[in-house]
């Protein structure tokens, strides 16, 4: 498995880390609920088809990428800067 | 004030082995520079004395005895001159905290193949290229100095493990050679 960092390249897997679903970027604001809680830190989708996860850069450029990516067919269709996202 | 002594990690340590060099390399000051938001203008102009400029991604610039070296998003170390005074820049003497390794001859490269998992082939890495990747499982800034050579930094507090993965490849490689099929 590669990924194509936008800074570095292609790059080996061996090169990242994987930290989990995109949702962990969507932080509850001050004041939220429990359930809103609940939700970002456990309940997840399990998803057979497109997911949008988080990878760490750990061994090249060292930054988070939002990586877009079929569990069914392993197709990456693309990895962006978390940094240069749009809020 | 004393004059307090600066000693390298291997002091200087070198061999050769099949054709391949090792070499501890001493590359003097190194600065690394991070542009603040908005500061790019800045460091530009700060940089411009130098005759050089913040390098693109995977790139390293050279300009009398002054290079620049790529190390990250908005970021890059300004190595073997002092560093001029910046604006637009949050700027660290990382001079201590480095080894550089100098690793060269035809064989090189398979060297570093069994180490390293970017493709460090002279078609995919031409001289200039500076990769951020991994040395086994050290984190090392790659820079391709010529068709046949290497710099490889690492953590100073590494400067011994990489000497050790580097000798043993090297020596590996040496051995396969050797060989006949
Ligand atoms: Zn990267």
């Amino acid at each position: 498995m590669r990924l194509t960092c936008p800074l570095c390249g292609e790059r080996d897997r061996r090169e990242f880390y994987y930290y989990g679903a995109e949702d962990y970027l969507h932080r509850p604001g001050e004041g939220a609920s429990l359930a809103e809680w609940d939700s970002y830190l456990h309940l997840r989708d399990n998803v057979a088809g497109v997911v949008r996860d988080l990878w760490y850069h750990e061994a090249g450029c060292a930054q988070w990428l939002v990586v877009t990516r079929n569990t069914v067919t392993h197709e990456i269709s693309g990895v962006e800067l978390v940094a240069e996202r749009a809020k | 004030m004393p004059e307090l002594i600066a000693k390298s990690a291997l002091d200087g340590r070198s061999m050769n082995v099949g054709g391949v060099t090792l070499a501890e390399v001493q590359v003097g000051p190194i600065t690394s520079i991070a542009v603040l938001p908005g500061g790019t203008k800045a460091v530009a102009k700060g940089l411009r004395p130098l005759g050089l400029s913040m390098p693109e991604p995977n790139s390293f610039h050279e300009r009398k005895g002054a290079r620049i070296v790529w190390t990250g998003r908005e970021q890059a170390f300004l190595i073997g001159v002092d560093c001029p005074a910046l604006e637009g820049a949050a700027v660290t003497d990382q001079s201590d905290g480095w080894t550089v390794l100098a690793l060269s001859g035809p064989a090189a490269v398979d060297v570093l193949a069994r180490l390293v998992p970017t493709d460090l082939r002279l078609g995919a890495c031409p001289v200039g290229r500076a990769l951020r990747t991994g040395v086994n499982h050290m984190n090392a800034v790659i820079l391709r100095t010529g068709d046949y050579a290497f710099e490889i930094m690492v953590f100073r507090s590494m400067a011994r493990t990489a000497w050790h993965e580097l000798e043993t490849a090297t020596h590996m490689v040496a051995a396969r050679a050797g060989v006949k099929i």
